[in-house]
C-alpha cells in the first residue's frame, strides 16, 4: 500500500500529458481529484484500524535494504507508520479542498494542465516526505515538494507571484544547504543516513554529531517557516494563486518543514534532551510572533499566513515535550490546522472573485450576500483559535496538558494566551469583512459558487465532526 | 590533493565573484560554476552520491531557475554608475581576507573527527541503483518539475 502513494500519481501524470491536447486538463484534473480522495479514504481506513499502536510511533525504522515482492522488483524500501498516514490523510483532505478552487480560479486550459501536474508532483513529493526512512532521501523528497511548490507559486506571472517565489526559492536554498551540511556531519561522525543516527549524534556523537544535527533541524525549521526563519511565509502565500496558497499553508510547507522536524523530534526521544528543549522554545516562540504578526495585518492572506507560523509552533512545541499526550496533540493539530487553514484560504479565494481583493479594508457587510463563506470561515477560524467543540480545541488542549505535564507550565500559559490573541485577529477579520455596514456605493458580493461552497462545506463537516468525534477518536489510540 | 586544492580555490574565487558582480545574471552563473566545482572536488573526494546530485541539481536545475526568474525581471539603471559600483565593491573587501585567514587557520585545527564505517562500495551505478533507487526516482520528479516551471516562466513572461 505504501508504494501506491508515490507510484501512482507518477502514472496519473503520465497519462494525463499523453492524452490528446483537449482532454488533457480536464482528465489530469480528475485524475488528481481521485487519487487525492483514495488516498484520503485509504489513510483514514488504515489510521483507524492501526490506531491503538501510536506508541509505537517513535520507533525508528532501519534504513533496511528491500525485502521480497513489490519492494523487491522496485528496489526501495518505504515505511507506512501512524504519522506518516496522518500526513497522508491531511494532503489527501487539502487536495480534494484545493482543487475545485483552483479549477474555478483558473480559466486557461495549459494553465489548468501545469497545476494539476505541479500538484502531481507535490503529492508525489509529501507522500514520499511521509514515507522515506533515511535522511538522504527525505531530503531529496522535501526538494521535490520544494521546486514544485516554488513554481506552483511563480506560475501566477504577477510581479508578487514571481517576488514570493523567489524569496521562497532563495530560502529553499539557504535551507538546502544547512541540510546537506547536516547530512555531511552526519554521515562522517555516524556513518550511516538513518533515523537512528541524529539520537546517536546527538548522544555520543560528540560536538560535530551535534551540530550536524542542529544544521539538519535549522533547514527544516527554515522550509517550515518557524521563527525566526519564518519571513518568506507571508510573501510567498500572499503571491501565490489563493489555491495554492491554500496547499502550501494546508500541507506543502509542512510536509517540507514540520513533519521533517516530526522525524527529528521521534528520532530524538531516544536522547538529545537539550536539543528537544530548545525545539520547545521555537514552537513557542513561533505561537507568540505568529499571533502578535497576525494581529497587525490589513490583508487576509498574510494574517493566514502569520496564523500559519504560529500554529506550527504548536506541532512541534507538542511533539517535543515528549509525552504520549503531547504526540496525539501534536498528529491532531497537525490534521486540523491543515483542513481549517486550507478551508480559509478557500473561502479567500471566494472573497477575491466577490470583492477582487483579499484586503482587510476593501470589503464589508459580505456577510449577507455570503452567509455559506462566512459560516465556514467562523467555525475554521474559531477552531484555529482553539474554541471547543471544533478540532483545534482538542488539539490545542492535548498540547498544552502536555506541556504542563511535562514542566513546561510557563510555555503551556504562553501557549493559551497566543490563542486568545488568534481568536482576536479573527474576530477582527470577520467583524470587518462580513459583519460591518457595507458601502452602499459597492456592488453587493454574492457566494462564488459550487466549486467553492462545496469544499468549504466538506471541511467544515470535518472540523466539526473530529471536534465531537474527538473524545471517541482519542480513545481509540490511548487504550 | 593538488587537483582538489586547485578546485576548491577556484570554487572559493568564483563564489566570491558571484557575491561582488553588480548583475544578478552573472552572480546566477557563478553560482552555477560553484556548484560544478563542488561536484568535481567531490568526486575527487569519492563522494559520487553527493557529487551527482550536485552536479543535476545544484549545478542543473537551481541555476537554471534563478535565470529565468532574472530574465523575468528589468536591470534598475543606476547599479551601472561607476560610483555604485564603487561603494558596491569597497563593501566586500574583507571577504577574501576572510576567507583566507579561514583557510589557513582550518590546516592548523585538528578537526575530532570519528572514524566511520564507509557508505556502500561501488561506483555509481551500484550506488544509485543497488541501493539509491528512490532517490533515483525522486531526481527524476525534481527534472520534470524544474522543466515544467522553465516553461510556464519563459512561456508566460511578467504582467
Amino acid at each position: 500500500m505504501a508504494y501506491a502513494f508515490v507510484i501512482l500519481p507518477f502514472f496519473a501524470l503520465i497519462l494525463a500529458n499523453l492524452l490528446p491536447r483537449r482532454a488533457r486538463a480536464p482528465v489530469a484534473f480528475g485524475l488528481t481529484f481521485a487519487l487525492f480522495l483514495a488516498q484520503a479514504a485509504a489513510a483514514l481506513v488504515l489510521l483507524v484500524s492501526r490506531a491503538g499502536g501510536l506508541a509505537e510511533a517513535g520507533a525508528v525504522a532501519p534504513s533496511g535494504s528491500p525485502g521480497a515482492g513489490l519492494e523487491a522488483l522496485l528496489g526501495f524500501h518505504l515505511r507506512l507508520d501512524l504519522w506518516s498516514l496522518v500526513a497522508i490523510l491531511s494532503a489527501g483532505v487539502v487536495g480534494v479542498g484545493v482543487l475545485p478552487v483552483a479549477w474555478s480560479t483558473m480559466r486557461d486550459e495549459g494553465r489548468r494542465l501545469t497545476f494539476a501536474s505541479l500538484l502531481l508532483i507535490n503529492l508525489m513529493g509529501i507522500d514520499g516526505v511521509a514515507l522515506v526512512t533515511d535522511l538522504f532521501s527525505l531530503y531529496v523528497f522535501i526538494e521535490i515538494v520544494s521546486i514544485s511548490t516554488y513554481v506552483l507559486i511563480a506560475m501566477g506571472g504577477e510581479a508578487q507571484a514571481i517576488e514570493g517565489g523567489f524569496k521562497y526559492l532563495v530560502l529553499s536554498g539557504v535551507a538546502t544547504v544547512l541540510l546537506l551540511a547536516g547530512i555531511a556531519l552526519l554521515t562522517l561522525t555516524e556513518g550511516d543516513l538513518s533515523f537512528a543516527s541524529l539520537a546517536r549524534a546527538a548522544g555520543t556523537g560528540g560536538g560535530l554529531g551535534r551540530l550536524g544535527v542542529i544544521l539538519f533541524a535549522a533547514g527544516l525549521l527554515t522550509k517550515g517557516g518557524f521563527v525566526p526563519f519564518h519571513w518568506w511565509v507571508p510573501d510567498a502565500y500572499t503571491g501565490a494563486p489563493t489555491a495554492v496558497s491554500a496547499l502550501m499553508a494546508g500541507i506543502a510547507t509542512k510536509a517540507s518543514g514540520t513533519f521533517g522536524i516530526v522525524r527529528v523530534v521521534l528520532a530524538l526521544s531516544q536522547g538529545g534532551g537539550a536539543i528537544r528543549e530548545a525545539l520547545i522554545g521555537v514552537g513557542i516562540l513561533s505561537i507568540v510572533v505568529g499571533a502578535f504578526a497576525g494581529l497587525a495585518q490589513r490583508d487576509a492572506k498574510r494574517m493566514l499566513a502569520y496564523s500559519s507560523v504560529s500554529q506550527v509552533g504548536y506541532i512541534v512545541a507538542g511533539l517535543a515535550a515528549g509525552n504520549l499526550l503531547g504526540l496525539l496533540g501534536a498528529a491532531l493539530h497537525f490534521f486540523s490546522h491543515a483542513v481549517c487553514t486550507s478551508q480559509l484560504f478557500g473561502n479567500v479565494a471566494s472573497l477575491e472573485r466577490a470583492t477582487g481583493s483579499s484586503g482587510l479594508d476593501r470589503s464589508g457587510g459580505l456577510g449577507k450576500g455570503m452567509p455559506i463563506t462566512a459560516g465556514t470561515s467562523v467555525l475554521a477560524s474559531l477552531s484555529i483559535a482553539g474554541l471547543p467543540p471544533l478540532s483545534g480545541f482538542w488539539s490545542k488542549l492535548l498540547v498544552v496538558i502536555a506541556l504542563w505535564q511535562t514542566g513546561h507550565q510557563g510555555y503551556a500559559v504562553t501557549a493559551v494566551v497566543a490563542s486568545l490573541l488568534t481568536l482576536a485577529y479573527f474576530i477582527g477579520w470577520h467583524r470587518r469583512t462580513f459583519w460591518a455596514n457595507a458601502d452602499p456605493a459597492v456592488r453587493p458580493a454574492v457566494e462564488g459558487g459550487a466549486a467553492f461552497l462545496l469544499p468549504a462545506i466538506a471541511l467544515s463537516v470535518v472540523n466539526v465532526g473530529i471536534g465531537l468525534g474527538s473524545p471517541f477518536i482519542i480513545g481509540l489510540f490511548v487504550r | 590533493m593538488a587537483l582538489t586544492v586547485i578546485v576548491l580555490s577556484v570554487m572559493v574565487a568564483a563564489a566570491l565573484w558571484s557575491v561582488v558582480t553588480l548583475t544578478m545574471l552573472r552572480a546566477a552563473i557563478g553560482l552555477a560554476l560553484v556548484s560544478v566545482l563542488l561536484a568535481v572536488a567531490l568526486f575527487t573526494l569519492g563522494a559520487t552520491l553527493a557529487a551527482v546530485f550536485e552536479l543535476s541539481i545544484g549545478a542543473g536545475l537551481i541555476p537554471v531557475l534563478f535565470v529565468s526568474v532574472v530574465s523575468l525581471t528589468r536591470r534598475q539603471q543606476q547599479e551601472e554608475h561607476p560610483l555604485v559600483r564603487r561603494i558596491h565593491l569597497r563593501r566586500f573587501w574583507p571577504l577574501p581576507i576572510l576567507l583566507l585567514a579561514a583557510g589557513i587557520a582550518l590546516t592548523f585545527v585538528h578537526l575530532p573527527i570519528a572514524v566511520a564505517p564507509a557508505l556502500p562500495e561501488g561506483g555509481p551505478r551500484a550506488i544509485f541503483w543497488a541501493s539509491r533507487r528512490l532517490d533515483l526516482f525522486g531526481q527524476v520528479l525534481i527534472v520534470i518539475a524544474g522543466a515544467l516551471g522553465i516553461v510556464v516562466l519563459f512561456k508566460e513572461g511578467p504582467k
